[in-house]
């Protein structure tokens, strides 16, 4: 097994392995939770306390964790490209320097915005209720600003590759 | 002015005006 079979291989197999688990959590809570939590609300009795209790934590814990790996994978496949792809030292790391910072700024929103005003939410940490109401809005814009963003970041990582430099003009 | 990421389709079509944006951005940075 050669290093590059490990670097480029393993190394972008496990890279999008984790992306697809994050963003896919990152699109399920996006797409499908918030809106079903809402139609819940509105029911009489209210029916979304099974999603709150047993199916968001369990969601937030492999969306936070997957954010991580991906962001280390990718670090990893960057190898001694890493300054210059965020650096934008080398013209042909821009896209990929563009996406690696989208995913950063996302890796940001989920440990900083997102997942500590959802322990709030969830009633893991203690929180009254306008501490909950404004947590609730910042986790909620982050979330939706990640989504947002994750359309541009996919869109740099699989165009980043040599076969589609042309699509740049290069 | 609504905040665009309040709705789905709001958030969708800002990451797709996004994508455009940087395309060009990353298009004028390799001199393309």
């Amino acid at each position: 097994m050669t290093w590059d079979f490990v670097h480029y291989g393993l190394g972008r197999w496990l890279h999008i392995l984790s992306g697809v688990m994050w963003i896919g959590l990152l699109y399920y809570f996006n797409f499908v939770q918030v809106d079903a939590l809402k139609k819940a609300a509105a029911d009489t009795p209210p029916t979304g306390a099974g999603i709150t209790k047993h199916v968001a934590p369990l969601a937030l814990f492999y969306f936070r964790w997957a954010a991580v790996a991906t962001w280390v994978m990718g670090a990893f496949l960057l190898g001694d490209k890493f300054a210059q792809a965020f650096l934008f030292r080398e013209q042909a790391y821009v896209p990929i320097g563009i996406g690696a910072w989208l995913g950063t700024i996302m890796l940001f929103n989920v440990w900083v915005l997102i997942w500590p005003n959802q322990k709030k939410i969830l009633g893991m940490k203690p929180a009254s209720d306008e501490e909950k109401a404004k947590a609730r809005r910042v986790a909620f814009l982050a979330s939706r600003a990640n989504t947002m963003l994750s359309i541009p970041m996919i869109f740099f990582m699989a165009s980043s590759a040599v076969f589609h430099r042309p699509l740049f003009g290069g | 002015m609504k905040n665009p990421l309040d709705s789905l389709w709001g958030t969708v079509i800002s990451g797709l005006v996004l994508t455009v944006v940087l395309y060009y951005l990353a298009r004028s940075m390799m001199g393309g």
